[in-house]
């Protein structure tokens, strides 16, 4: 058996044992908590995201519904934004009848202020795919729902439980021509981050 | 494609260094994307601390490495996915091939993985009849080229957009002479798009495993690898027994330090964590060792298999700038390539260490701390005295320490060599002294320093 094996190996050649390092220093050093959403901003206008501060739900919805055209395929997994076909009674659908989705619409309670990225679970999607599918995302977040770096994110979630789980920072995109940024790879065109006070 | 070649290092850079402009243009696309790392990197006043915790982390992982591998399994099963352990290349393709022939799949996307660029997976299911796409744009460039990927971050950093365009107006039908990235990479998006919704099989790499949770995480920017896994009935996640990590909390040093060391990104777009498969669909992950075990038990190199695969030693290495990805002729390039391969063959792979100034800025930008440029010096050291080091190298070294060790041929070779430069300099000055390719030679002094020195101080008595 070649997991005896390899195991055995391992075992055998691996050193000393050596302790795991202190990680509160990096913690502590990285806790700045001012400024959280002009920071994220900042980050993910540069990223590629469209950032909007928005005091409500109509205020998402008019910019919604300036941005796409009527009668697109638009799944939502909002309560709060019921004009869309709602994810949870599509979610146990094949992810294959998601390739004419135009906007997929989801919640998060987390984002991050040094990268741009925001954390969405499954539950959060619906269906895994429905977040990469879209020609186009939008998230939505509560203005305090931001951490400073990646060391917080995960003293967030550290003890979480899902299936599938993914931080998303900004639109699909590629350089591998000549290192030329191009937005719209495989996934969503675009990101619109809407923020709400 | 990456079919083994007999020639070496030297000889592959020089083919590579015929086309001067393009040579140019490769240095300096990478040094840009070097200046893009500095950037991202003095940005955080903690970098050195992050390097240094990342680095220990990595050493912690490596020393219970045996433990955490079982922990991984067993948590890793919990959470329902299937997982096999391959001993070497041959193992990992065959259990692959197995999955796919059992539930009749002739056909699969793939998302990057040097993994299986090291156990040449795409080859051997061709041979077994079943067709894989790259969908990595990059990748799937070298593909259509039949080429391996140059470089483990920007796979077809060696190619011109010009070149890029013929391929796609050849293989997936662009107008011809149209080489905008923007309108490329939408062909390519449409095509890929059509080849994730008719596959039934994925295969992707993996970043990093947590043992602690078992689960895995994947790092792109195309967002290729969860298109093609979410879309699929069965995704098989292929990884080192080295890229696992201790505990979820963890990610948060190594996500920090990944994509600002490759590209100068604060993170990738999509940094997805894999736990369980989505209802109805299975995930298997193959554990492949492919010598890397013998690496552990290398004190002296086993420092190499902390390797995040970021790709910085490679874009601030004047001599892979210089020579290109292929030059190396191994799945993994540029200096971590080159500590790395000749654990595999030492004797196919004994040129790598060579490849280097020993500069030691591959070490500086290492985001796990490898100590890079030292472990090139002592392969060379091994790979001497294991008797694998070229022929002409060897005797010139031995005629050198000959002529060191002793006064009267030393002074009598630094004589011959100040004549033959006053008076015959095209004995020096040709194509059979490989150190004046590209160079000009030295004037030669009229005297060498002993006898300027014993001139001096007999004039003075």
């Amino acid at each position: 058996m070649s997991r005896e094996k390899i195991l055995a190996a391992v075992k055998f050649n691996q050193p000393a044992a050596n302790p795991l390092p202190d990680m509160e220093v990096l913690n502590t050093l990285t806790d700045v908590r001012t400024d959280l959403v002009s920071k994220y901003k900042t980050i993910a206008t540069a990223g590629g995201s469209f950032v909007y501060e928005v005091s409500g739900f109509d205020e998402i919805k008019t910019i919604i519904n300036n941005e796409f055209k009527p009668g697109v395929k638009i799944i939502s997994a909002l309560n709060e934004l019921s004009d869309y076909i709602y994810a949870e009674n599509v979610k146990h659908e094949d992810g294959h009848n998601f390739a004419d989705v135009e906007l997929t619409v989801l919640s998060t309670k987390l984002g991050v202020a040094e990268n741009g990225a925001l954390w969405l679970t499954e539950k959060d999607m619906g269906s895994r795919v429905l977040p990469f599918i879209a020609q186009h995302l939008a998230v939505v977040i509560g203005k305090d729902d931001f951490v400073p770096t990646m060391a917080q994110a995960y003293k967030v979630i550290v003890d979480a439980d899902y299936g599938y789980g993914s931080f998303i920072s900004g639109p699909s995109k590629t350089a591998d021509i000549e290192q030329s940024l191009v937005i719209g790879a495989h996934g969503p065109r675009s990101l619109s981050v809407f923020i709400l006070s | 494609m990456s079919t083994a070649t007999t020639k070496d290092h030297p000889h592959l850079a020089a083919e590579f260094n015929r086309d001067e402009p393009r040579v140019n243009w490769h240095d300096e696309t990478l040094w840009w994307v070097r200046a893009k790392r500095d950037i991202a990197a003095h940005k955080l006043p903690e970098w050195e601390l992050l390097r240094e915790t990342a680095s220990q982390i990595k050493f912690n992982v490596l020393s219970n490495l045996s433990t955490y591998l079982e922990q991984f399994e067993a948590n890793a099963i919990k959470n329902g996915i299937i997982v096999h352990w391959a001993a070497d290349a041959a193992e990992h393709n065959q259990i692959v091939h197995n999955l796919l022939e059992q539930r009749g799949i002739t056909k699969m996307v793939k998302s990057k993985s040097m993994l299986t660029e090291e156990c040449h997976l795409n080859e051997y299911l061709k041979e077994q009849g079943i067709d894989v796409i790259d969908s990595d744009l990059g990748e799937r460039i070298v593909q259509l080229a039949n080429e391996p990927p140059s470089h483990i971050v920007l796979p077809c950093i060696h190619k011109k957009k010009e070149e890029i365009g013929d391929i796609f107006h050849e293989h997936l039908g662009s107008a011809k002479g149209e080489s905008d990235p923007k309108i490329l990479t939408e062909t390519a998006r449409q095509h890929l798009r059509e080849v994730f919704l008719t596959r039934r099989a994925a295969l992707t790499g993996v970043n990093f495993a947590v043992a602690e949770t078992g689960e895995f995480v994947i790092c792109t920017n195309e967002g290729n690898a969860d298109m093609g896994a979410h879309l699929a009935e069965i995704h098989i996640a292929s990884m080192g027994i080295e890229k696992i990590i201790p505990e979820r909390k963890h990610l948060g040093v190594f996500l920090r330090l990944l994509t600002r060391s490759a590209t100068g990104q604060p993170i990738t777009t999509y940094s997805s964590h894999f736990s369980k498969p989505q209802d109805g669909t299975e995930i298997h992950i193959v554990i492949v060792d492919n010598g890397r075990s013998i690496q552990l038990g290398r004190e002296e190199f086993r420092n190499s298999l902390k390797c995040i695969r970021c790709g910085a030693c490679m874009n601030t290495c004047p001599v892979y700038r210089k020579s290109g990805g292929h030059s190396y002729h191994t799945a993994v390039a540029g200096p971590i390539g080159s500590i790395l391969a000749p654990n595999l063959d030492m004797k196919k792979y004994a040129d790598l260490p060579f490849a280097s100034t020993l500069c030691g800025s591959c070490s500086n930008v290492c985001p796990v701390k490898i100590d890079i440029h030292d472990q090139l010096y002592k392969w060379r050291q091994v790979i001497v005295k294991e008797g694998y080091s070229p022929k002409a190298k060897t005797m010139a070294m031995k005629a050198m320490a000959l002529t060191l060790a002793s006064p009267t041929l030393y002074r009598m070779g630094g004589k011959t060599g100040r004549l033959v430069f006053k008076y015959a300099p095209f004995a020096v000055n040709n194509k059979l002294n490989p150190w004046y390719n590209q160079r000009e030679m030295p004037k030669a002094p009229d005297e060498s320093f002993g006898e300027w020195y014993a001139k001096r101080k007999g004039a003075k008595n």
